[in-house]
């Protein structure tokens, strides 16, 4: 296996930063999963494109808009009608669901190179998130295993899950990665941050 | 101003794209040029609740089709242009 390389560069500063006098608010990650893949449905096959994915790689997608399921060895969630965004630990997810959806059922993304995954964590992940994203982020609105695509400042795609009742993870472009990584840090700036 | 969009709930406008009017229909392509002529520049120019398109494009991508007051901004309903999607409880 190739040695996965972070997008953030000199960016990535482990360590306590900001605000941190009376303790850290936030913990931040790169979660740098194996791999990332969207799949698609076509018009009418979305029940069968969420079974394909329950029964190749375990994962039971609910067919509620937004909603999904958060794991430690693989998470996904909805992200717009009849599509779907998983994220696993390990290598090979793209072959595994490829190999169980056809073209007819639809299409499956590898996108485990182009998206680069954040996790922020702790008793102020809400505040902060709500100071960089127009979403209401409280659980009653935004629940365990739940999704949503955003953008950042109305400008670059930022797809978000809620992966524990205190932390949320967010797939940004890799490209971008480094950009909103530094508008994360200044955001976390007055509860105190942790990056590791 | 915001939009209800069916899959992801209220967001705001800043996320969406306007695709235009959708009280026209678009005339066959040998229509007679006077037809194209109306179908590309005539508009009802809708002072109240106006049809048009819209593309949720900084969030789920959806193409929808809104309800919206010119006079007021306020949206009357929004949904998805292609109808088959399963909508939002409550939506
Ligand atoms: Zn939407």
């Amino acid at each position: 296996m190739a040695e996965p390389l972070s997008p953030l560069g000199d960016a990535w500063r482990p360590g306590s930063h900001g605000n941190f006098r009376d303790g850290t608010g936030v913990t931040l990650t790169e979660t740098r999963p194996g791999s990332i893949v969207q799949v698609t449905a076509w018009p009418d096959t979305d029940d069968a494109v969420r079974a394909a994915i329950r029964d190749s790689v375990t994962l039971d997608l609910p067919a509620m808009p937004g909603s999904g399921v958060a794991g430690e060895a693989l998470s996904g969630f909805g992200i717009g009608p009849g599509r779907y965004l998983l994220a696993g630990s390990t290598e090979g997810l793209e072959t595994k669901l490829r190999a169980a959806i056809a073209p007819e059922t639809g299409a499956v993304t590898d996108l485990s190179h182009g998206r680069a995954a954040f996790r922020i964590q702790g008793e102020s992940a809400e505040w902060v998130l709500s100071k960089l994203f127009a979403l209401d982020f409280a659980e009653a609105a935004f629940p365990l295993g739940h999704g949503r695509a955003t953008q950042h400042h109305h400008d670059i795609t930022a797809l978000i899950q809620r992966t524990a009742p205190d932390g949320f993870d967010l797939y940004f472009f890799r490209s971008f990665a480094r950009s909103f990584w530094h508008a994360l840090c200044r955001a976390c700036e007055d509860v105190g941050y942790e990056v590791r | 101003m915001l939009i209800p969009c069916p899959y992801c709930g209220p967001r705001d406008v800043g996320e969406f794209t306007y695709q235009g009017d959708a009280n026209r229909v678009r005339p066959a392509l040998d229509a007679p040029r006077a037809e194209w002529e109306t179908f590309v520049y005539e508009r009802v120019n809708t002072a109240g609740p106006h049809r048009e398109h819209w593309q949720h494009s900084g969030g789920c991508r959806a193409h929808l089709t809104v309800v919206r007051d010119t006079l007021t901004h306020h949206v009357l309903s929004a949904e998805f242009v292609r109808p088959g999607p399963v909508a939002k409880a409550g939506s």
